[in-house]
């Protein structure tokens, strides 16, 4: 089934709460090869003078994916998710994500189009924290690529 | 030439190249860590099965390793980096029982002295073969 362009522009409802722990940065840091203190030592990240331990660049791909699902497993948006490879990721960083935080994410399909014989999905997740204000902002491009 | 300005200039090329391995047991952490089940990081009749030639690491295993080379230059604090991206150019093969090691090296590609930020870019390969394009990070000096 082709991509549905229809998608393109859409915005999803907010969604979360992410609750983000010490324990899930710390596994992050781990699975990544991070010996980086600050992503496990309340007081490493103390001296930088973060709330609690901080998150590794590209920590919020973890809350981003999961944002992203509400259109990739949606059947009408036509994303064959066997045929899914990686094209880009981007990550703008308003503030770093620290334990404790509690994030939610908008979803926006900011280009959806065939090219090439392959399907090109653009999104963009806004995460913002309790107060609504920014934290991180994810983009990600996916190629599905085309039958053989 | 001597009497050169302290700064931006004075980096350790060592500093931001570094050799970080891979195993298969690596990315069933990561898969846990990241959220990533994607059964083609860790099955190799998945990944076959779509045309792979065996188990791949995902790219952003690949570009979270490299990134935390960008993380060690600004002194361990993430909040200096204010963004990064990258393409995914190759892959990385993880086969059964083999411990891959993938090269990321990186180089000052622009200094603002006026934002006091930095762009740093980064070379990662495997095998000799580039794996992220573009992989590029913009830090508080």
């Amino acid at each position: 089934m082709p991509l549905n362009p229809d998608f393109a522009g859409r915005e999803y409802p907010p969604a979360g709460p992410f609750p983000v722990t010490r324990a899930e940065i710390a596994a992050f840091a781990d699975a990544i090869g991070s010996d980086n203190a600050a992503h496990r030592d309340p007081g490493a990240a103390a001296a930088l003078g973060h709330a609690d331990v901080v998150a590794p660049p590209t920590f919020a791909v973890r809350l981003a994916q999961r944002c992203e699902a509400q259109l990739v497993q949606d059947p009408a948006a036509g994303i064959d998710f066997s045929r899914v490879v990686h094209g880009e990721e981007g990550f703008t960083h308003h503030r770093p994500v620290v334990a404790g935080d509690v994030l939610h994410g908008v979803l926006h399909v900011d280009r959806m189009r065939e090219a090439g014989g392959h399907g090109m999905v653009s999104t963009r997740v806004e995460l913002t924290d309790q107060d609504g204000r920014p934290v991180t902002t994810v983009t990600s491009t996916i190629v599905v690529r085309g039958e053989a | 030439m001597s009497g050169e300005t302290q700064g931006a200039a004075a980096v350790d090329p060592s500093a931001l190249r570094r050799t970080v391995v891979v195993d298969r047991a690596r990315l069933v952490d990561y898969a846990a860590a990241s959220g990533d089940q994607n059964p083609i990081h860790q099955d190799v009749a998945a990944a076959r099965a779509v045309g792979l030639p065996d188990v791949i690491a995902h790219g952003m295993w690949t570009m979270g390793a490299a990134l935390d080379v960008v993380t060690s230059y600004v002194d361990g604090d993430p909040a200096r980096i204010l963004s990064c991206g990258t393409k995914f150019t190759g892959m990385v093969v993880v086969p059964e029982g083999r411990t891959v090691e993938v090269l990321v090296e990186g180089a000052v590609r622009m200094t603002d002295e006026a934002a006091g930020t930095q762009t740093l870019e980064l070379t990662v390969t495997c095998g000799g073969e580039k794996v992220l394009g573009r992989c590029q990070a913009v830090v508080r000096a």
